[in-house]
């Protein structure tokens, strides 16, 4: 199949970028998008051209290093699915097809179409753990935890902190993500004992940032990888206004 | 944001309730509007209330809008939103219209400045003729027009609001979320329904000026 590509190209973060279009000729189907970049890069260095940049890793959509915004959505239009999930098989023939960065405030651009998300792993440093003594692990069987409880922390660790759920949202918010990781950690026995500091920390992170506030589209949920549900952010606002309340007593 | 709406919105029950007097005929709407009055400086400390409410109401939202404009400096060249809706994504749009509404409304019924002619009356009680005002109003079919049009755009605007709150505030869950929606999309509509039916009572000739009754 023969494709027109329009990529997002942009030297550095101090250079303005804009869309260049890339005829991407021959493309075998059953590729995965980024396998399709793969073989317009071979052919821009044969060219002597500089290849398009973009993040990614493990390419069977656990990493969450793959982040491309394609035809106006995060990770393409597949729901559930990564970028390097997303196979060309999803796209017609002749198809143009608009690639850019996750755009928001707090991603900044590095090169082209990666960006920088540090500011995830400082909201994540700021209180998305438990602090425990380690030493030998003690027999799993000792806490019990109930299997709804169990399935809804599991759902909401599925996170793969790709950042689709920032470049989704109309105002650039980071609600899910962050939700999602206080609300995995608060549901579990072990997360519990610091959830109230956790959670006011990483939402106090969360805002320093640089992210926008969420105004309730659920853009993100419908864009988020694992499907991960805005339940979680309702969740979160409800932990935060109890240990926002009890900090002032 | 959630709790000054959730009191707006409280507000604006009741004003469609004491409005819905109109249709018990002029003594009930000015007898309605003479106690109203009448309550003094109780009815003075709750528009006091209303007006700080709406204040902050604002300045929340002129916070969010900026503090999320600038969340995304560089905008897509594409951009396809999925799950929104109309409602949220006009939020803003809604939101100022209705304000500028509400400065006209206050200036049409409260203070009396746009229609001087018709609204400084007295009924046969000597009760000021809040009838009169009304329907002579709505006889006007522009001021019908704009008054259906304000409505469409706050029922807009709550349509969104409503269940958006109980996100905001944490009551939500999977399983409510469904159920708020739904909720949220009928209490829009029933009020856009109730505030509406009267200019439309009027210019449809079912609510006719006092001295026409007889």
């Amino acid at each position: 199949m023969n494709l027109v590509l329009h990529v997002w190209r942009q030297k550095n973060n101090s250079e303005k970028g804009k869309m260049v279009r890339y005829e991407a000729q021959d493309i075998n189907p059953h590729m995965s998008f980024l396998e399709m970049l793969d073989v317009v890069n071979e052919r821009l260095i044969q060219k002597g051209e500089d290849p398009v940049a973009f993040d990614h890793d493990c390419r069977e959509g656990i990493c969450g290093a793959c982040s491309l915004t394609i035809n106006g959505r995060p990770h393409g239009p597949e729901r559930g699915t990564t970028v390097c999930q997303l196979h060309m098989r999803h796209f017609k023939d002749g198809e143009e097809i608009y690639i850019e960065p996750w755009r928001a405030k707090a991603f900044p651009v590095i090169k082209d179409l990666v960006v920088a998300r540090q500011a995830f792993d400082r909201i994540i440093q700021s209180g998305g753990f438990v602090s425990v003594k380690t030493g030998s692990a003690q027999d799993a069987n000792t806490i019990l935890i109930g299997k709804d409880t169990a399935d809804k922390a599991m759902d909401a660790a599925a996170c793969i902190g790709c950042g689709a759920c920032v470049a989704a949202c109309p105002n650039a918010s980071a609600m899910l993500f962050v939700a999602a990781k206080v609300s995995h950690l608060a549901l579990m026995p072990q997360g519990q004992v610091e959830k109230q500091k956790r959670v006011l920390n990483m939402v106090r992170t969360m805002d320093n940032e640089n992210f926008g506030n969420c105004t309730n589209h659920y853009e993100c949920e419908a864009a988020c990888p694992k499907e991960i549900s805005v339940d979680f952010i309702a969740q979160m606002n409800r932990e935060y206004l109890h240990a926002s309340i009890n900090e002032k007593r | 944001m959630a709790v000054t709406g959730l009191l707006l919105l409280g507000f604006v029950i009741a004003h469609l309730l004491g409005n819905l007097c109109v249709f018990g005929g002029p003594d009930l709407l000015n007898s309605y509007a003479y106690h109203l009055e009448g309550l003094g400086p109780l009815l003075w400390a709750a528009r006091l209330g209303l007006l700080i409410l709406v204040l902050l109401h604002i300045t929340t939202a002129v916070q969010l809008v900026l503090e999320n404009r600038k969340a995304r400096p560089v905008p897509y060249q594409r951009y396809k939103p999925v799950e929104t809706t109309y409602a949220a994504r006009t939020m803003a749009a809604s939101g100022v219209i209705v304000l500028a509404f509400i400065v006209y409304h206050l200036l049409h019924f409260t203070f009396r400045v746009t229609h001087p002619d018709i609204s400084h009356g007295l009924d046969p009680h000597g009760h000021r003729d809040v009838y009169r005002m009304v329907v002579l109003s709505f006889g006007d079919p522009r001021v019908a027009g704009g008054y259906v049009f304000a409505m469409a755009l706050l029922c807009l605007h709550l349509s969104h609001g409503f269940k958006s709150l109980f996100q905001s505030m944490g009551w939500n869950s999977i399983r409510l979320e469904p159920k708020l929606a739904g909720i949220s999309r009928l209490l829009a509509l029933l009020i856009f329904i109730g505030y509406s039916s009267i200019p439309l009572a009027v210019l449809l000739g079912f609510v006719k000026p006092a001295g026409a009754l007889s």
